[in-house]
């Protein structure tokens, strides 16, 4: 049996419904992604080739590498089929499903990059998909609401809560527990009951076995940091997992800092998803790992500009490498995201995701930790945040940005 | 013989459930007093948890009630050594306030604290046989009982795990899903019973019981006893809703209450005697 736990971290926290089905998930992980029965991880790595444009560029970034007397190394996750890493898991994940005989689809989505992936993979490989998405991020990720619906995915709704990605998962597990036995639930990130954790950082660790190979063919050595933004963490352990063993490669979690991370105990909010940083033990969704809540055990309202990084949890694997000292917890605010933002778009070229520009952040902020060779993972595109971008920008005062007048109809 | 095995010992049980709080402190403190005088046998006591993974939309909304009107895991506390009733209360919570409860690491303090104020079982939802060890651990040594649910989906080894480490009664779950009031009676019911004859522990079945010809079915099916919860709190959901008077609405729980045990007794009238020991 793989263990369940990174430490005391992980486990199985779940209605007794769903332990048949997990157990039957964790033998099929065993069999198919560990031991690869039947050609299963041939099949998967064909087809992230094929289908997903794998593998993707390590790219040295000139501008950025000047900026900050480093020499700078884009992991282009932007660049996948779909314009983000969310596709490595969400194939492997759906076509595991098909390994295993389910029927359906379901899965949670935040900013929308999870449930698009996961709309690609299931049209793809031919199983119908239902995906959850909290109202509020359905208004503020309209287009890959929108994608997921070309690709004949059924997006339902999540008004309870605030509307956000904890509630979304809230619903999907509810789904899965009335529909377990022809439905697979597609987990966006390494959170939830063990295998999940696991297997997903299995399937995103292809981001690292790929840039380890491609940062030594092109420096000849390892990077001395490796910086990749963290939410629930998949892009995180994805870009970290072939790294851990490196001891001399920093490794740097960039959570978002929201309006602040002071919390709110009266409202029941902490206005930022710092969950590595500021968090502490508890049971969620799951696992158990590093969360924000109250000194009840009441989970937190969460923030961010990113509706990506916008949960109140974190995959258990990265709370017990932080515990280890092998991962180091950072926070970028929103402000400071947003400007990394834009500054990316015009130094590089590259458009990043609003929750690729905490990572982004981080660096500006503090060049000196990079040292002389360090990786950043892109892990999405930022074609689906332009227009908060555009709402956000107004509300601010951003030198990188260019004039918002035009776009926000007059000064503000 | 524990005070809620001994519920289970003469005739079905009826055990409802309300969420503690819902829709106000003082208001739930009369439903479940008037649960007790409709003639529940054990009462469920729901402590709200911000994420209710296992719970339909009416649980749900009893819980963002009572969280909202300021409900606590100390309040809850509280709440339960004010009750004035005289049946076995079985507190239903998730893990993570059972975890977080008191100053140290673990389940200890929140089961400590439980037994103090009269608390003679718990039952949380998020909670698998693999994981309940510490919290097993503590009820065995304060005494009380720990109620795990069966699942349509459980068998083999996996209910031979979760009987060995049930005490109290076994929760049936009828159906798949999530709590919930229904139109029937699931046909999973008595597939769920028959896999547990062999087993000497209470059973007790839940999700979607609404009406007393439901319960008079299940009983007859062979259960030990019926919970219900989502029918009644749609009548507090109901009540608050319209801004009917408490005791109204008590009136309306203690009267579903009866019609509840009423078709439990009924269904236990139907069953074919056992054979007289000689």
């Amino acid at each position: 049996m793989s263990t369940s736990k990174f430490g005391e971290y992980g486990g199985q926290y779940v209605p007794e419904a769903l332990m048949p089905a997990i157990e039957e998930l964790e033998d099929a992980y065993e069999r198919y992604v560990l031991d690869n029965e039947d050609g299963f991880m041939d099949e998967f790595r064909r087809r992230l080739r094929d289908f997903g444009g794998r593998p993707t560029p390590l790219q040295h970034a000139e501008q950025l590498s000047e900026r900050y007397d480093s020499e700078v190394y884009l992991k282009r996750e932007d660049l996948v089929h779909g314009g983000a890493h969310k596709l490595n898991n969400a194939l492997g994940q759906v076509l595991l499903a098909k390994y295993m005989g389910k029927e359906r689809i379901v899965a949670e989505t935040g900013a929308g990059q999870h449930g698009t992936a996961t709309a690609m993979a299931a049209a793809h490989l031919g199983m119908p998909c239902e995906v959850y998405m909290g109202e509020r991020d359905i208004n503020r990720q309209r287009p890959n609401v929108f994608r997921m619906r070309l690709n004949g995915t059924e997006v339902n709704p999540v008004t309870i809560g605030r509307g956000t990605l904890k509630e979304a998962i809230n619903e999907t597990m509810r789904d899965w527990a009335t529909n377990v036995e022809d439905t697979h639930y597609v987990i966006g990130s390494v959170v939830g009951p063990h295998p999940f954790p696991r297997m997903v950082r299995d399937f995103q660790s292809v981001i690292s076995e790929e840039a380890r190979e491609q940062i030594r063919e092109q420096t000849g050595r390892l990077p001395d940091s490796v910086l990749a933004c963290a939410g629930g963490g998949s892009n995180t352990m994805g870009a970290f997992h072939e790294f851990t063993q490196d001891a001399e490669v920093d490794l740097y979690a960039v959570e978002a800092g929201g309006s602040s991370l002071e919390v709110n105990e009266e409202e029941g909010v902490a206005p930022n998803s710092a969950s590595l940083s500021t968090g502490d033990e508890g049971v969620l969704h799951g696992a158990r790992t590093k969360l924000l809540q109250d000194t009840d055990g009441q989970i937190m309202e969460s923030h961010s500009v990113s509706s990506g990084l916008d949960y109140a949890g974190v995959g258990p694997e990265l709370a017990h490498l932080v515990d280890e000292d092998r991962v180091t917890p950072v926070t970028v605010d929103d402000d400071a995201a947003l400007e990394a933002f834009h500054r990316l778009s015009q130094d590089e070229g590259i458009i990043p995701a609003l929750e690729t520009a905490h990572a982004f952040g981080f660096a500006h902020e503090n060049p000196e930790k990079l040292g002389d060779v360090t990786i950043i993972n892109v892990s999405g595109r930022g074609d689906k945040d332009l227009e908060s971008v555009i709402e956000e920008t107004g509300k601010r005062d951003i030198a990188a940005a260019p004039d918002m007048d035009v776009f926000t109809g007059g000064g503000l | 013989m524990s005070r809620i095995d001994e519920a289970f010992a003469d005739g079905p049980a009826f055990v409802p459930y309300l969420a503690v709080g819902d829709p106000d402190y003082e208001s739930s403190k009369a439903y479940v007093e008037a649960l007790a005088r409709g003639g529940a046998d054990v009462i469920e006591l729901g402590l709200p948890f911000s994420e209710p993974v296992a719970e339909g939309p009416t649980i749900q909304g009893a819980v963002t009630r009572a969280l909202e009107a300021g409900m606590t895991p100390e309040t809850y506390f509280e709440f339960v050594g004010e009750l004035d009733v005289d049946v076995p209360l079985v507190c239903m919570t998730y893990y993570n306030l059972i975890y977080q409860f008191g100053s140290d690491a673990g389940p200890r303090p929140f089961v400590e604290r439980a037994a103090e104020v009269g608390i003679e079982g718990i039952v949380v939802p998020d909670l698998p046989a693999e994981e309940a060890s510490p919290l097993r651990d503590a009820c065995d040594d304060l005494g009380l009982d720990l109620v795990f649910i069966v699942a349509p989906t459980t068998e083999g080894e996996r209910l031979e795990r979760i009987m060995e480490q049930v005490s109290g009664y076994v929760y049936v779950q009828a159906r798949l899903g999530v709590t919930g009031a229904r139109d029937d009676v699931s046909d999973k019911t008595d597939d769920a019973l028959a896999r547990l004859t062999e087993w000497n522990v209470p059973k007790a079945v839940g999700f979607g019981i609404k009406t007393g010809e439901h319960a008079e079915r299940i009983v007859t099916g062979g259960a030990d006893g019926i919970i219900v919860g989502s029918a009644l709190v749609d009548i507090v959901a109901e009540g608050h809703r319209e801004a009917r008077p408490a005791e109204d609405v008590a009136a309306d729980l203690e009267a579903k209450a009866r019609e509840l045990t009423e078709g439990a007794e009924s269904g236990y009238a139907q069953r074919v005697p056992e054979p007289e020991h000689t």
